[in-house]
């Protein structure tokens, strides 16, 4: 019998009444009242208290456990630490308000019954809070596995439709790949011990080049599993394939788990980190930052200009990684820390904006079943709650104050004024550019909101069946309401956060910010910079000037309205189809940055009599990279393929030739 | 806090915000002077407004809360931002809830608010000034950014008025990295105040408008608030240049109370000097295509850059 003694008990438990749910699921699995009525708030709850154990211990020492289960001889590590504890804060928060938003979602349809992704859902949340426990090579890749498949079956959902197949499988080949690589810098890392409990490759003794190795492959592993360019075309792919509160998962919390790898692996596992490491995830980062905006700016497909705008703050996150490395690396630890403060408050940011946004859009296509872009508008006239909760999400995702996107954007330029002083030539004059690319992603970015914001749900509705959108229901709707507040929070009390925040730098690179003196509303990078920033006052300020002024106007003038028809200009005849469309509004874009895209065009002749414009965008990584690369696989495959004789005995030929081989090897 | 500054806060607030719509005015005065013609009352931009004021609101059928709320959002945002940039002194209680980057997302909201809002209505022109404004911002936001960048780099800050004060109390003279982000801020300064060369707020010329196509369906009130906001636009960032580029005059920690009272005829110069410039710039040059105004941003953009990597080299 367990006693719960500890917070990392309190986890366990909790974790596994996931699990339990998960199965629950299959006692009635056709049923949507009892799985999604009963099973998907339980869910929530659980959530729930995960990030309240997880908030409530992350300043207590780290805690292990060993769980005898598995294969002889090899059970489960397990450790709760500060690292660990934000993120699981981060799952158990965001899942929160996703499950209480799925509740209200998932509905009889055609594609798995509601009691298998039931379970599907519940073993994935499971295994991201065990990928975040693990404290062994063995446990983590399980965890890891688990998580991979299970969000892989929760993809292919609707597994009826090619196009989800398709993405699908580019899901799962990416993953492994990836998880391939992952293993093999957990292989490097043990050091010839041959142990792979991570306590034991925090000890062994790397030399500088097989450390570096080691952190090439975790970087490419995680890296692929969190969509850094070019490793990154499963996400617009697997994300509009999914469910709405699925991608929300995916998106705003599987993610993190792989950012979670690579500090783990970085800062805790690799002993004596090159400050130069910290060059290629600065560099990817940035690029991705770049590329993921542009890309999303030209999508015409809301969950796939969410993806790509997920790849931008990927992006940010890795700038963010790469910044801290290279601080920590010559010794400049409290701007590592300040970078890393930047960097886990970015990821918690993304976590509750993404899944807002991708759960809205779930509300959106339930009300209307259209995810294109071009066929919405004007969707803040019938479903205004979904309207303004979004108007939220989208404010933060542009990274606007005094909401939260813009708080970790506001820490990350601030590590970046530090710069150029870090004591390597050249370099720190380089490393200051990257501010610019930061800025410009982050402008990017609020272009690709306004974007998003207004086509979707201003203007005028594009086609005649929106006027039937309905608005989302209560769970629906309490869901967003979670997410939304957990913006503002965020965004008006970062001093506390980062308080918080400041056990798992402590942790990872042995310094937190230096205690400052300031009140809580008023937040500073370091308190020898005469920078500060304060979010409650910015909002009390620009709320008091509003309200002052509307009523000023009201009472010295008057508050008559008359509602006319729009006037545009004079234009006599307006219709919906004028409005700009998710096309035209990203056209300046795809005009500006012209290289970065592979383009289809059709542009009608003068004299057509039925002109016809069309135009796909795609991504040049595809042609460039992996095309190239599926032939040459390709071939390679094509010529073994004589091995496949395809009768029994000859397979058992080569296994036991194989034996011997390996014997001879060994012996 | 002390009173002093209290006060000090209390009438750059107040100057800002009575003195913007006189700015733009100075601004259309010199414009027709220089252009040959008659020129408006210094006043005509304040009888405007009052008269905006006295109007019935007519808000198209189509329009959302978010088209109302819009113009007291942008207007909230300027007043801010007003209180926030040291024009008179640089010692505001204020300024602490908002260094320079955060400045820069303020101005952001404003036209994020601004742009949405224009799409609100659904109309042709609505959409088409709210994509074109987005497409200014999003490369002159990083400018301004980067430009700003630099000041901090020079006085290890990035509170707008300790960088005022550190580049006020040096010796006359220009850092070179300095010369090229303020270039660079005169480019986004014209660009982000809907000025010739990127747009012109004299025309409706429909094809070329920007802020003007954005702003085609608000009347009445609204309208007048969204003026007001965009005059106070200007003397913001009119305000921002003086602060990072010409920050002499202004009363510091070390000038006494006296020096508030000198700063106020200091700053009429000043903006005197500016809005005759802006004039000039805008009468000497001609409007550029839609499709040139990324080339003019992104030369802004390189030459804030530039100016950073001019002062990583020179460290100056």
């Amino acid at each position: 019998m367990l006693t719960v003694s500890s917070p990392l008990d309190a986890c366990l438990l909790l974790l596994s009444a996931w699990g339990l749910i998960g199965v629950a699921g299959l006692v009635r699995p056709g049923s949507v009242v009892f799985v999604a009525r009963v099973l998907f708030p339980a869910g929530a709850l659980i959530g729930a208290a995960i990030a309240l154990v997880a908030a409530v211990s992350i300043g207590s020492a780290p805690e292990r456990m060993i769980l005898p289960v598995g294969l002889p001889d090899l059970p489960m590590h397990l450790r709760r630490d500060a690292l660990s504890c934000v993120f699981l804060f981060l799952l158990g928060a965001a899942s929160t308000g996703i499950s209480i938003f799925a509740a209200g979602y998932f509905r009889r349809g055609q594609g798995t019954p509601p009691g298998l992704l039931c379970l599907q859902y519940h073993l994935f949340l499971a295994s991201m809070g065990f990928v975040l426990l693990a404290d062994d090579a063995y446990a983590f890749m399980v965890a890891w596995e688990t998580m991979a498949l299970s969000s892989y079956f929760l993809v292919t959902a609707q597994h009826g439709i090619p196009d989800i197949r398709r993405a699908g499988f580019l899901y799962l080949l990416i993953a492994h790949v990836g998880a391939i690589a992952i293993l093999l810098s957990f292989g490097v890392m043990q050091g010839g011990s041959w142990q792979f409990t991570f306590d034991a490759m925090r000890d062994a003794e790397l030399d500088s080049n097989w450390a570096t190795i080691a952190f090439l492959l975790a970087l490419f592993g995680f890296g692929a599993k969190a969509g850094l360019v070019p490793l990154h075309v499963w996400l617009p792919e697997a994300h509009p394939a999914a469910p709405s509160p699925v991608s929300a998962l995916m998106s705003g919390v599987m993610l993190k788990t792989a950012v979670y790898g690579v500090l783990r692996v970085t800062f805790d596992l690799l002993d004596g980190a090159q400050w130069w490491w910290g060059l290629i995830p600065l560099s990817l980062g940035l690029f991705s930052a770049v590329y993921g905006a542009v890309f999303a700016a030209v999508q015409t497909d809301m969950k796939r200009l969410l993806a790509w705008s997920s790849i931008e703050n990927i992006g940010i996150i890795f700038t963010a990684l790469g910044l801290a490395i290279v601080f920590q690396g010559v010794g400049m630890h409290a701007l590592a820390a300040l970078a890393l403060v930047a960097l886990l408050y970015h990821c918690l940011n993304h976590a509750f904006i993404k899944s807002l946004l991708f759960l809205g859009t779930g509300a959106v296509l339930h009300a209307t079943g259209e995810r294109n872009l071009g066929r919405l508008g004007g969707l803040i006239q019938r479903m205004p709650w979904v309207a303004w909760l979004m108007l939220v999400g989208t404010l933060a995702m542009a990274g606007l104050p005094p909401l939260n996107g813009f708080v970790s954007e506001w820490l990350l330029l601030q590590s970046f004024l530090f710069a150029h002083e870090v004591p390597k030539s050249f370099v720190n004059m380089l490393l200051p550019m990257g501010a610019a690319l930061v800025a410009l992603s982050a402008a990017l970015a609020g272009y690709v909101m306004v974007k998003f914001y207004g086509v979707v749900f201003l203007g005028q509705p594009r086609e005649q069946a929106l006027s039937h959108a309905h608005d989302a229901g209560f769970l629906e709707r309490a869901g967003l309401v979670w997410l939304a507040v957990g913006c503002i929070a965020l965004g008006l009390f970062p001093t506390h956060v980062i308080a918080s925040l400041q056990a798992a730098t402590l942790q990872l690179t042995g310094y937190a910010l230096p205690a400052s003196e300031a009140p809580w509303w008023l937040l500073f990078p370091l308190p020898e910079r005469q920078a500060s920033y304060s979010a409650p006052i910015f909002l009390l300020a620009v709320l008091a000037v509003v309200i002052l002024t509307a009523a000023v106007v009201r009472f010295l003038y008057h508050g008559r309205i008359r509602r006319a028809p729009p006037w545009d200009c004079g234009f006599a005849r307006t219709d919906a189809r004028m409005q700009d469309s998710a096309e035209g509004f990203g056209q300046p874009i795809r005009h500006i940055f012209q290289a970065f895209f592979a383009m289809d065009r059709e542009l009608p002749s003068p004299t057509d009599t039925a002109p016809r414009y069309s135009v796909t965008v795609r991504d040049r990584v595809w042609r460039g990279l992996y095309e190239p690369l599926g032939t040459v696989v390709q071939r390679i495959a094509d010529s073994v393929a004589w091995l496949q004789q395809g009768r029994i005995s000859s397979y058992l030929l080569y296994s036991f030739i194989t034996l011997i081989a390996l014997l001879a090897l060994v012996l | 806090m002390t009173h002093h500054e209290i006060s000090a806060q209390a009438l750059q607030l107040v100057a800002a915000v009575a003195a913007a719509p006189l700015f733009a005015g100075w601004i259309a005065m010199c414009r027709a002077w220089l252009q040959n013609r008659r020129a408006p009352g210094l006043l005509l931009p304040y009888r405007g407004i009052r008269k905006l004021f006295h109007k019935d609101a007519v808000i198209a059928e189509t329009a959302s809360p978010l088209f109302r709320l819009a113009p007291y959002v942008v207007f909230g945002a300027m007043v801010l931002a007003a209180a926030i940039v040291p024009s008179l002194s640089t010692r505001l209680p204020f300024a602490s809830a908002a260094d320079a980057i955060a400045l820069v997302g303020l101005l952001a909201t404003a036209r994020v608010f601004m742009s949405l809002a224009a799409m609100d209505v659904g109309t042709a022109f609505g959409s088409l000034g709210a994509r074109r404004e987005m497409m200014v911002g999003f490369l002159a936001e990083p400018a301004l950014l980067m430009v700003v960048f630099v000041a901090s780099l020079i006085s290890a800050t990035t509170a707008l008025p300790a960088i005022t004060e550190e580049l006020a109390t040096q010796h006359l003279g220009l850092y070179p990295s300095l010369a090229f982000t303020a270039v660079a801020f005169t480019m986004v300064l014209l660009a982000e105040n809907a000025r010739i060369p990127i747009d012109n707020p004299a025309t409706h010329l429909e094809l070329t408008m920007i802020h003007e196509a954005m702003i085609l369906e608000y009347s009445a009130r609204h309208l007048a608030l969204i003026e007001w906001a965009a005059s106070l636009k200007l003397f913001v960032y009119a305000c921002i240049g003086f602060s990072l580029f010409a920050p002499w005059g202004v009363a510091t920690e070390s000038g006494g109370p006296l020096s508030l009272l000198t700063s106020i005829p200091v700053l009429v110069a000043k903006l005197a000097l500016a809005g005759a410039g802006l004039a000039l710039i805008e009468t000497v040059s001609a409007k550029l295509r839609v499709f040139r105004a990324p080339e003019f941003l992104a030369s802004a953009f390189m030459f804030a850059v530039l100016g950073l990597l001019v002062h990583l080299l020179l460290g100056a």
